[in-house]
C-alpha cells in the first residue's frame, strides 16, 4: 500500500501544498511509494486577493481564474466532490457523493468564509468584494454612486487584513478620479480602539486619513443594520447613517470542520509552530482555518506551507521532523491606486513597514499575476 | 453549561488579543469566561475597558513572567 496523503481543500494552501510534495516526492511517487490526492469543491481555482479590484473596474472577472487541474501537478488525484465528515479516529473522509477516503497524513485546508448573515440586516443593505457576487453588486453600486454617505466597516475575525485599509484608499483615489469625493463623506469603522490591528500601520494610516479627510470610529463592532433606515448601529452604543456601506462581514471557516467536530466556528485548533491539530500525530492544519492568533492572509497560507511540506517530506522519506513554524506573515498594502508598501513580521519580531512607493505598488501588481506560479509552488 | 477556553495570543501582532476575543466572544454562550494570554501589555487595560463599554464581565487580569492573563465572562 503506497503512504497517501488526503488533502481537503484545493485554494491556496491546498495547491501549494500538494504540488510542493510531488515535486520532493518525485522519486517516491513515480514508484507507486507516495499517493497524493485532493478534495476540492470546483474545477475553478479563484485568486482571491483579486476580487479588491473588480468594484474599481481594475481587473476583468475572467483574470480571476483558473482551471485547478491545470494549476495542479498532474500528479495529484483531484476530485471535486466536497468533504461532508472528517473522522480523524478511524480515518476516513466521506465525500457528498458518498465516497470514502483513507489516509496516512491528512492535510486540512477549507479555508474561511463571509458570514454577513450573521449581522441583523446586512445581508440585505451591505455591500462587499469578498466574493464574487458581492464584488459585482459593489461595482455597480459604486458606478451608480453620485455622492453621499459611505460607511467602509470592519468586523473580526476575517482574512487579509490589509484589505479595509486598501479599499477606503482606492476609494478615494476612485471618487477623487470622478470628481466625486468633495460630495462623499467616508466613515471607517473597526473593532479595536486604532484603525488597525497592526499598531504602526495603524499610527501610519491615522495622519492619512486625516490628510485625506477620511473619517473613523474605533472600538465599532457591528450589532445590526437597518435597511429602511439606512443605520448601522455598534455593540459599543454607536450609530452610523450611510448611503453605501461598504463591510468586511466577520468570517467562519469551512462547515465540515463543525459538522466534524474539529472546531468550533470551522476553526480547528492547531499547533502553532508544528501545525499538527491538537490531539492528532498525523492530521495537519494550514491556511485560514487554524486557530492560530495571526493573519489569515494568503503569505501566512503560503508560509505554512512550505513547512508543512517539508515536514510531510522529511516524515514520508525519513520518519523525523524537519522544522517549525516561526509565525511569519508578509503583506503587500496598496496605499491607493498608485502606491503601496509592505510589512512583515513574525512571532518574535514585530512589523516595521517603510514608506509607501510607487515600486511596491508595481510589485504588488507583478504578485497578482505571478500568484499563480506560487500556488504551482514555483515561487 | 459554562466552558473555560483559553486563548494564547501572546506575540500575535496582528489581529492581536483583543480582536481575538472579540471573534471568540462571537461564538461562546452566556456565561462562558474566555482567558486570554497576552504579552502586550496594552491589553491590561484595552480588554476591561471594552469589555465595560459592550456590557460583558470583566473577571481579572493575573500577572505572570513576561505576559498577563485576562479573564472575561460573556454576559449577553
Ligand atoms: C478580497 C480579498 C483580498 C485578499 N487579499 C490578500 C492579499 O493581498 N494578500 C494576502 O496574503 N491574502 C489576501 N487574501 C486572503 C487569501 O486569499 C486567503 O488568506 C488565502 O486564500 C487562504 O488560503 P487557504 O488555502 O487557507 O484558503 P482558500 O484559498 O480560501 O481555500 C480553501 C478551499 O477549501 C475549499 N473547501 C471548503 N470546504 C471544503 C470541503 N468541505 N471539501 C473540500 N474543499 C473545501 C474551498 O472551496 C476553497 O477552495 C485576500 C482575500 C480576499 C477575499
Amino acid at each position: 500500500m503506497p503512504k497517501s496523503v488526503l488533502i481537503v481543500g484545493g485554494g491556496l494552501s491546498g495547491t501549494i501544498v500538494a504540488n510542493g510534495l510531488c515535486r520532493q516526492l518525485a522519486e517516491e511517487m513515480r514508484t507507486g511509494a507516495v499517493a497524493v490526492t485532493m478534495i476540492g469543491t470546483s474545477e475553478t481555482h479563484m485568486y482571491q486577493p483579486g476580487l479588491l479590484y473588480i468594484p474599481f473596474g481594475r481587473m476583468r472577472e475572467q483574470e480571476l481564474f483558473r482551471d485547478q487541474r491545470r494549476v495542479l501537478d498532474r500528479r495529484v488525484n483531484f476530485f471535486v466532490d466536497p468533504a461532508a465528515t472528517i473522522d480523524v479516529e478511524t480515518k476516513q473522509v466521506t465525500t457528498e457523493s458518498g465516497r470514502v477516503f483513507t489516509y496516512d497524513y491528512l492535510v486540512l485546508a477549507t479555508g474561511s468564509r463571509i458570514m454577513p448573515q450573521t449581522i441583523p440586516g446586512m445581508t440585505e443593505a451591505g455591500h462587499w468584494f469578498y466574493d464574487l457576487e458581492g464584488a459585482r453588486k459593489l461595482r455597480d453600486a459604486l458606478n451608480a454612486f453620485q455622492g453621499g454617505r459611505i460607511v467602509v466597516n470592519v468586523n473580526a475575525p476575517h482574512k487579509c487584513p490589509v484589505a479595509p485599509l486598501e479599499v477606503t484608499f482606492m476609494l478615494y483615489d476612485f471618487l477623487k478620479a470622478r470628481g466625486l469625493w468633495d460630495k462623499t463623506e467616508l466613515t471607517y469603522t473597526y473593532p479595536i480602539g486604532r484603525l488597525h490591528a497592526l499598531e504602526p500601520v495603524a499610527h501610519w494610516a491615522q495622519p492619512e486619513f486625516d490628510r485625506i479627510g477620511v473619517k473613523y470610529e474605533t472600538f465599532f463592532n457591528t450589532e445590526s443594520v437597518d435597511p429602511a433606515t439606512k443605520v448601522i448601529k455598534s455593540m459599543e452604543g454607536s450609530e452610523i447613517a450611510f448611503d453605501l456601506l461598504i463591510t468586511i462581514p466577520p468570517h467562519a471557516g469551512a462547515p465540515v470542520i463543525e459538522a466534524s467536530n474539529l472546531g468550533k466556528g470551522g476553526w480547528v485548533p492547531t499547533n502553532s509552530r508544528t501545525l499538527r491539530r491538537e490531539g492528532s500525530d498525523n492530521v495537519f492544519v494550514v491556511g485560514d482555518t487554524t486557530n492560530i492568533p495571526i493573519s489569515k492572509a494568503g503569505s501566512t497560507a503560503h508560509f505554512e506551507a512550505d513547512v508543512l511540506i517539508d515536514n510531510l517530506v522529511s516524515l514520508i522519506q525519513e520518519g523525523r521532523w524537519a522544522r517549525d513554524y516561526d509565525g511569519k506573515v508578509f503583506c503587500f498594502v496598496e496605499t491607493g491606486l498608485g502606491a503601496g508598501t509592505y510589512v512583515w513580521f513574525n512571532y518574535t519580531t514585530p512589523p516595521n513597514p517603510g514608506p509607501p512607493s510607487q515600486m511596491i505598488h508595481w510589485f504588488k501588481l507583478a504578485y497578482n499575476r505571478l500568484y499563480w506560479l506560487s500556488a504551482r509552488g514555483l515561487l | 453549561m459554562a466552558e473555560r477556553q483559553t486563548i494564547d495570543a501572546r506575540g500575535s501582532f496582528c489581529p492581536g488579543p483583543l480582536m481575538e476575543l472579540i471573534a471568540a466572544l462571537k461564538l461562546a454562550q452566556i456565561g462562558d469566561e474566555i482567558e486570554v494570554l497576552s504579552s502586550d501589555k496594552g491589553s491590561v487595560t484595552d480588554v476591561p475597558a471594552w469589555v465595560a463599554k459592550v456590557g460583558h464581565a470583566y473577571v481579572g487580569t493575573t500577572e505572570h513572567d513576561g505576559y498577563w492573563a485576562v479573564v472575561v465572562r460573556k454576559a449577553k
